[in-house]
């Protein structure tokens, strides 16, 4: 992600000019917490378990180990009829949004996306559907262009709105109209407190204009060790009627050797009994993260999105340019957040604020934020 | 003769039921077909679109790239051969010297190393969440004095991969949909099927390969070397040495050739020396031993064939700083952007496996590993010798390219499986020039490749 790279650097920037003072950082959306042991012991015992000859494993079935892809259809889908055979396992949801070739950035890359008109902030050929207060974060699809792919992330990421069921089954029929085809970006889903849709395969009729992405990434703070899945439905065709699984397992087999055996084996991990557990406990402590936030970003009067369905609070600041709000805050209290404008244009005026951190950071980061800005 | 024509789905389950035609997506007819015609094991996908007329569709245009493909990629075709066979033969023991796929236990040493950072995942003093997209610092920096030292590559050359088939595309998307490549035939066949996927290619023809890509044949004539004065300029030039699957390893003299000739042409080569270590004569290892190579080469390597990291994922790619497009603009910059966008680096867990792979220890028990599969290599050497077929690679490389003159390799394939249990690979599954060979790999328990070497005494005395 380009707009990593920028506050990456703004951050050495800023820890020169400030060696003294203690950054804090609530910007990129990087885990903190350290993983539970049952599912760090499961990696480590595996790897022991390569150095012998009954335990050596070679190259994995490049969809993935088939015992984990059920897992993860038994636990994410079940009553969903998203079976095994519909579940690839992959190094996480970034690589596989480019094995899908879309996004802003990849779609750029892979040339789909036209020149880059700077007076408006986007990509010629690519349709940006607005999401603000204004609209409950959720687009005016009646004003939406027809294309032929649609990104959709829910719980978001930025703006941590968790679409409706209402909303979604709006969606599956904006997209049956159009013949058009959604990447359902379902990274947080585990962080859902209010019962919105986890799966957009709750959503009758999904599976014939849907694949599902999600990542181990946020869920299991496996930002490093690089897991995750993509689900493509048995039913979902080409206007050919052939199958787009086939061709994303051609993909799979000829772009990627699957993810690393390790890294599956912990998923696996992940999603026993008491793996599982442990993931959620590590999840509400985040949730407990974000709430803190979300108050504390309200006691200074602003408008605050976000906090409640997804690890990212997204503050209003109406009239101000978010680069702006952004510098201000870490001048003023050394704390790192994201502009919103490195989202896309509508962006702009508001800042997100990640709850990933340690509690004693977050805590600090409270207190800071309050002192300064508290009238 | 008979000729069988396979028409296969081009999805990859391993699993036999898929093969045996219980698979809803795709109709799978193994039909014998007794007519004399050139022989071609090339199955295009006839996958059927969903019999239910009423199904709905998206009005999702399949990419057309997708459809130039001629079945599915190589390797799964064999795992399901094999697993077919395996059903057909249940009390067969079937030995596997297909696929190059490691047989032998990670090192203690480096198996350790990962144990211990699996673990340290669990306290807060050990845990990190997201690394550098292009490697972990010290991997780097030791990749780049262990392989390239006095070479003039640093450790910003070096990017770490979760492989070197996975960077192969993500070059592949670095330089588009209208650059020309060329490729060794035969070749290891991810080059050219990911450059079909990204638009770089016409369509298949029968026995001559895809338009639009420049095949540089390789056979015992030229001593499996191209002739260069015969090939047309390409943009991009993948060139792979010790070779998969000819086991052939280019001189200092032949390399010296290929960096003049891509200097002359403006070319960039893309130089995959994922066997280096297994050279046993003084080839050079990384062609940066060549002088100009910074400047026309990028080069891609796995620790898979090293380590036994096949599962593990882990590999690099050295793309130097003075690499150029043509309008200037440094090619490790924009490698670096899809780095970023496009994948989210190597596992943690892997790279600390990696690292341990370069310590002394490490180094010393990867060699003992790479020499066992080079004892394999030669036993297979010598069975072939001995029942008098021309026999060629081995020597540099864990594989043995066998001569079989002007028979059929997917023939080849299916007779020595049904006669001898043993899974092999056609030549012709790496190329139009590889027709006529057979690929028999050297990864597999020392007493599994004694009694398929017997085997193949015992077929063809």
């Amino acid at each position: 992600m380009v707009i990593a790279l920028q506050i990456s650097s703004r951050e050495l920037e800023h820890t020169k000019k400030y060696p003294n003072e203690k950054v804090i950082s609530l910007g990129i959306g990087d885990t903190t917490e350290p993983l539970p042991e049952v599912i760090t012991s499961a990696m480590s015992d595996f790897t022991l378990a390569l150095s012998t000859h009954e335990g050596y494993r070679g190259y994995g079935a490049e969809q993935g180990n088939k015992t984990l892809r059920k897992a993860i259809a038994e636990t994410f889908y079940r009553d969903l009829a998203v079976n095994d055979t519909e579940v690839f396992v992959s190094d996480g949801a970034q690589c596989d949004i480019s094995r899908l070739q879309a996004y802003i950035d990849s779609s750029v890359i892979i040339g789909q996306a036209g020149d880059f008109q700077d007076g408006t902030g986007k990509y010629q050929n690519i349709e940006y559907m607005e999401c603000g207060p204004q609209n409950h974060f959720f687009p005016d699809l009646s004003k939406t262009p027809k294309t032929d792919v649609i990104f959709f992330c829910s719980p978001h990421n930025p703006t941590g709105h968790a679409a409706s069921r209402e909303q979604l089954e709006h969606l599956v029929e904006f997209a049956r109209e159009n013949g058009s085809i959604i990447v359902y970006d379902s990274a947080y889903a585990a962080y859902i407190t209010d019962g919105s849709p986890r799966s957009i395969y709750e959503i009758p009729g999904a599976k014939e204009v849907a694949i599902e992405v999600s990542s181990f990434s946020k869920l299991a703070g496996f930002t490093g060790v690089r897991l995750g899945w993509t689900v493509v439905p048995h039913e979902l065709l080409f206007s050919n009627g052939f199958p787009v699984i086939n061709d994303f397992n051609r993909i799979v087999c000829t772009c990627f050797n699957g993810a690393s055996n390790v890294a599956q084996a912990g998923g696996l991990a992940c999603l026993s009994p008491e793996g599982y557990k442990a993931m959620l406990s590590v999840v509400g402590y985040y949730m407990e993260n974000a709430n803190i936030l979300v108050d504390t970003f309200a006691s200074l009067g602003l408008k605050v999105y976000g906090g409640v369905n997804a690890p990212y609070v997204w503050v209003h600041f109406p009239g101000s340019s978010s680069w702006d709000r952004f510098n201000e805050i870490l001048e003023k209290t050394h704390i790192i957040t994201v502009p919103g404008s490195g989202f896309g244009p509508c962006g702009e005026e508001f800042i997100r604020v990640s709850a990933f951190g340690r509690r004693e950071s977050v805590l600090e980061a409270s207190a800071r934020l309050k002192d300064t800005f508290l009238p | 003769m008979i000729h069988r024509h396979l028409i296969s789905t081009s999805i990859s389950s391993s699993s036999p039921s898929a093969f045996l035609g219980q698979d809803h997506l795709c109709n799978l007819r193994r039909r014998i077909v007794l007519h004399r015609v050139k022989k071609s094991w090339i199955c295009k996908c006839s996958a059927k679109p969903s019999a239910d007329k009423t199904a709905y569709k998206t009005k999702v245009s399949r990419n057309e790239n997708m459809g130039k493909l001629q079945a599915g990629y190589l390797f799964p075709e064999i795992k399901r051969r094999r697993a077919a066979h395996m059903l057909k033969f249940p009390d067969a023991q079937v030995i596997s010297l297909g696929i190059g796929d490691i047989t032998e236990p990670i090192p203690e040493v480096i198996a350790s190393a990962m144990a211990k950072r699996s673990k340290s995942l669990a306290t807060i003093k050990g845990y990190s969440g997201y690394g550098a997209e292009q490697g972990e610092k010290l991997l780097r920096a030791t990749i780049a004095s262990t392989f390239y030292a006095n070479l003039g590559i640093g450790e910003h050359d070096v990017f770490i991969s979760d492989g070197a088939k996975n960077d192969i595309s993500r070059l592949q998307v670095l330089f588009g949909s209208d650059v020309t490549v060329a490729v060794q035939d035969p070749s290891y066949p991810a080059y050219v099927d990911s450059g079909v996927i990204m638009g770089q290619t016409g369509r298949y023809q029968n026995n001559v390969g895809y338009g639009n890509i420049e095949y540089m044949k390789c056979s015992p004539d030229n001593d499996f070397f191209p002739d260069l004065s015969s090939v047309s300029r390409a943009d991009v030039i993948f060139f792979c040495s010790p070779n998969n699957p000819t086991g052939s390893a280019a001189s200092r003299n032949q390399l010296t050739q290929l960096v003049q000739f891509a200097k002359d042409n403006g070319s960039i080569i893309i130089y995959d020396s994922a066997y280096a270590l297994y050279m046993s004569d003084d080839s050079p290892k990384s062609i940066f031993e060549i002088p100009g190579a910074k400047e026309v080469a990028i080069e891609i390597s796995s620790f898979s064939k090293y380590a036994g990291f096949t599962g593990v994922r882990l590999g690099w790619t050295v793309v130097p700083k003075e690499l150029q497009f043509s309008d200037g603009f440094p090619v490790a910059k924009d490698f670096n952007r899809i780095v970023c966008t496009c994948f989210n680096g190597a596992s943690n867990i892997a790279q600390a496996g990696g690292l341990a792979c370069l310590s002394p220890e490490g180094l010393e028990a990867m060699q003992e590993v790479i020499g066992f599969y080079k004892e394999n290599t030669h036993i297979i050497i010598e069975t072939f010798k001995s029942l008098g077929f021309n026999v060629y690679g081995g020597k540099n490389a864990p594989y043995v390219w066998v001569h079989f003159p002007g028979q059929n390799s997917w023939d080849l394939f299916e007779e020595i499986l049904e006669k001898t249990h043993v899974v092999t690979i056609p030549g012709s599954g790496f190329g139009p020039g590889g027709e006529g060979f057979i690929r028999v790999s050297a990864f597999g328990h020392r007493a599994n490749v004694l009694e398929a070497c017997k085997r193949f005494k015992e077929l063809y005395k």
